[in-house]
């Protein structure tokens, strides 16, 4: 039970917090839009874009088929790209903060 | 004190309320044939096939073409029971091994957090790929091309909110339930109970649509009594839960993905065989089977289109042939994109692992699963089209559920004849672990709601020891389960197929807003919760009660009236004294049964549905969010915004975390 107190809101006043929070929020949310937008424009544009769909681009394989695959592609992506921004700038951001507590 | 009772009085009424939703249709539009609508449940957009016009339609514009292939499916009881059987042995093993780790509340809920990343990966892909995802997807394509893989898309495009949004902050935040995220600023009683109370009300919704999907699937697949597998699944599922907690459950979950992805990818090397290998002439044999082209020209003439030879195969291709609501499809598309994040069972699974990081890690690789697993279904929807033809995949099922397994058979089949059979047997035996793993990891996440939530921290206080807490658990997990095996038994001929849209609408639009805004938002308090929660889940609910989901026998009986003319110009058009084959007059009979059903009305007491939607989405999500919004600002809370550092701190750093792992 001999928890730790901290001081919630000096953490929070913290530079390094202050740093982590920006870089974390404008990248999170940011992807997050852009990654509904897309999707989004597949049921919208299925619906309202037939003929962009039925382009034809590699022998019978048209553009709607394409474009549905590059979710999948677009998704994975996304996965990995955030992954490796996390790894390398949020969880190095957030040791260093730690590190500047306990000392 | 006087809440407890009424907290305990609602969840148990939802939970029975959830039998009655699962309406009993008095003139089911698809009641002898009723697979279609029945073994895949969990398809949010498959109830357009259960939409009392297209199902009654459907036959009658189908005048049967002679030269249709003879397909059945029969899956050898022997070979397939014995799959069963090593499946259920297996599983057991895991179980036995899980209990014996099994002592404490962390252990129960969250396997200790004892999870790894690639582990809880597995397993969340286990826990979400239900039974229709698996046999209904590629048979939406098999049927419609083109429609069913844009439907696969937003499936796994959810995981993209899990992954940003929700995923590592609840790691940080919570411990074993939503009720823990959510009370952590707020004044904890009520905020818990409701958290409970939605918990389970999306849990049941979900369990009743998988069992009776289980139900149905199990009957038609080894001919097992409906009842018999009902309970069946059921006594497993209760014990994979009760004795094995969370650990046990995660296993069956991981052993489940296994065995699918296996399925999946060895069928797909069948399919990719027969076009040796090449993805261009796979797509050609499409655009040229004259069976697909067929099918299309059929399907567009409906609408008034005429088209033939390899236009009508290269319209495969296209998408309008099955979704024709655009609205509906970005409606459901919103409640898949925020709906998953708010599944109480799938946020229940980052508690299990022990840091952020391995949350992170857990939710990247169960994205690659999801979506290799819907790349191949295009393969297997596809290479079922071609090889099978849509036409044959009617005749076994006709919303298309079964196309995977005649695929599977057909193709094992053309190498040894035995070897037809046992793969057939083994893709049973995958749907039937996708059952368990599904409906287990649904009854764990109600059981967690009423135990950890209501008994041990509304009633008790949070004070209980931890053999408390973990009788308490396994109590709870073995009512839910009785209660499960009691809805799935008494749904058999319900109407379900609107219970997953509606899971994912109360997911979208009660916990996914008040699960964002208090991890983000300073001012969000106790008062935004329960009108979040509140109105979120009570629009989701009215808006699917007036929605086309719904059976509405007046328009049933016009679809009837359809049929009866068709049929009558048919036996007109029969020479004299020769009658109509058994399969027309079936139908002829059952149109006149519906046609009485002229002055009924849905069991809302509509002729017909008010909301034009089956996902009511788009409407129930900004509810959501306006009333999680609307309430905070009427009812500020100073201490919930002081709190807000420690919360927001905590999310981002995993400080303090510990604590939630220890006890």
């Amino acid at each position: 039970m001999a928890e730790r107190q901290y001081d919630w809101a000096a953490i929070a006043k913290n530079p390094k917090f202050v740093e982590l929070h920006h870089k974390k929020q404008a990248f999170l949310f940011g992807w997050w839009i852009f990654s509904s937008v897309y999707y989004f424009l597949l049921p919208i544009g299925a619906a309202y874009a037939p003929g962009l769909f039925k382009i034809k681009m590699i022998g019978v394989i048209n553009f709607g088929y394409v474009f549905a695959l590059s979710q999948f592609f677009v998704s994975w992506a996304l996965a990995l790209y955030y992954a490796h921004v996390a790894n390398k700038d949020f969880d190095r951001l957030t040791r260093e903060l730690i590190d500047e507590l306990h000392l | 004190m006087t809440y407890k009772n009424i907290i305990i009085a609602a969840c148990l009424a939802l939970t029975v309320a959830a039998a009655a939703f699962a309406e009993e249709p008095k003139n089911a539009p698809a009641a002898p044939g009723s697979a279609p609508a029945a073994s895949a449940p969990a398809t949010p957009g498959t109830p357009a096939i259960a939409a009392p016009g297209a199902a009654t339609t459907a036959p009658a514009a189908a005048p049967a073409p002679v030269e249709k292939k003879k397909v059945t499916l029969k899956a050898n009881k022997a070979i397939t029971l014995s799959m069963f059987a090593i499946i259920i042995g297996i599983t057991l093993a895991v179980v036995v091994w899980a209990a014996k780790q099994t002592k404490t509340a962390a252990d129960f809920y969250a396997a200790g957090g004892g999870i790894t990343g690639t582990q809880n990966g597995w397993a969340i892909a286990g826990d979400y790929m239900s039974a229709a995802s698996f046999l209904g997807i590629s048979g939406l394509i098999s049927l419609y091309g083109y429609d069913g893989f844009m439907y696969s898309v937003g499936w796994l495009v959810a995981y993209i909110t899990v992954l940003l949004i929700v995923a590592e902050p609840c790691r940080n935040a919570g411990k074993y339930t939503l009720g823990d995220i959510l009370s952590f600023r707020t004044n904890p009683k009520p905020v818990r109970a409701f958290a409970a109370i939605s918990t389970v009300a999306v849990s049941t919704f979900y369990l009743t649509a998988q069992m009776v999907g289980a139900g149905k699937l199990m009957a038609l697949l080894v001919g097992v009594p409906y009842k018999t597998a009902i309970v069946g699944v059921g006594i497993l599922m209760v014990g994979y839960v009760v004795f094995g907690g969370m650990t046990a459950t995660t296993w069956v979950q991981i052993i489940k993905a296994g065995l699918l992805m296996s399925g999946a990818f060895l069928l797909s090397f069948l399919v990719l065989l027969k076009c040796n290998f090449n993805i261009f002439a796979f797509f050609e044999s499409i655009v040229n089977s004259p069976d697909i082209q067929d099918h299309v020209s059929k399907l567009v003439l409906k609408d008034g289109v005429i088209l033939n030879g390899v236009d009508a195969g290269q319209r495969f291709l296209e998408p309008g042939l099955f979704m024709k609501s655009p609205l509906d499809q970005i409606s459901l598309g919103m409640a898949l994109v925020l709906g998953t994040a708010g599944m109480p069972h799938i946020l229940m699974r980052f508690f299990t692992v022990p840091t952020a990081q391995a949350a992170r890690k857990s939710v990247i690789i169960a994205m690659f699963i999801i979506g290799g697993f819907y790349v191949l279904t295009t393969l297997l929807g596809f290479g079922a089209a071609v090889n099978i033809t849509p036409q044959g995949i009617i005749t076994v099922d006709p919303g298309g559920n079964m196309a995977t397994l005649i695929l599977a058979q057909t193709l094992g089949a053309e190498i040894a004849p035995v070897l037809g059979d046992i793969f057939l047997a083994f893709l049973c035996s995958v749907a039937f672990a996708t059952i368990l793993a599904v409906v287990s990891g649904l009854v764990l996440a109600a059981s967690a709601a009423i135990a950890h939530d209501i008994y041990v921290n509304v009633i008790k206080d949070g004070h209980a020891d931890q053999h408390e807490q973990v009788m308490a658990a396994r109590i709870t997990s073995l009512v839910v389960g009785a209660v499960g095996i009691m809805i799935g038994l008494m749904a058999e001929k319900a109407n379900v197929a609107h219970l997953v849209a509606l899971a994912f609408a109360v997911a979208s639009s009660g916990n996914l807003p008040v699960v964002v805004l208090s991890l983000f938002w300073r001012k969000f308090n106790t008062a935004g919760v329960i009108s979040g929660l509140t109105v979120g889940t009570i629009a989701s609910i009215g808006l699917v009660m007036v929605s086309p989901n719904m059976t509405y026998p007046k328009l049933v009986a016009k679809g009837a009236e359809k049929v009866i003319v068709a049929m009558e110009k048919k036996q007109a058009a029969l020479p004299p004294g020769t009658a109509l084959n058994e399969k027309d007059t079936k139908a002829l009979a059952k149109a006149k049964v519906e046609v009485l059903g002229m002055d009924g009305k849905s069991i809302m007491g509509l002729s017909e549905p008010i909301l034009k939607l089956k996902n009511p989405g788009i409407i129930s999500i900004p509810l959501g969010f306006i009333a999680s919004i609307l309430g905070c600002l009427m009812f500020p809370n100073k201490r919930s915004e002081e709190m807000f550092d420690e919360v927001y701190v905590r999310q981002n750093t995993g400080l303090g975390m510990a604590k939630a792992i220890d006890h």
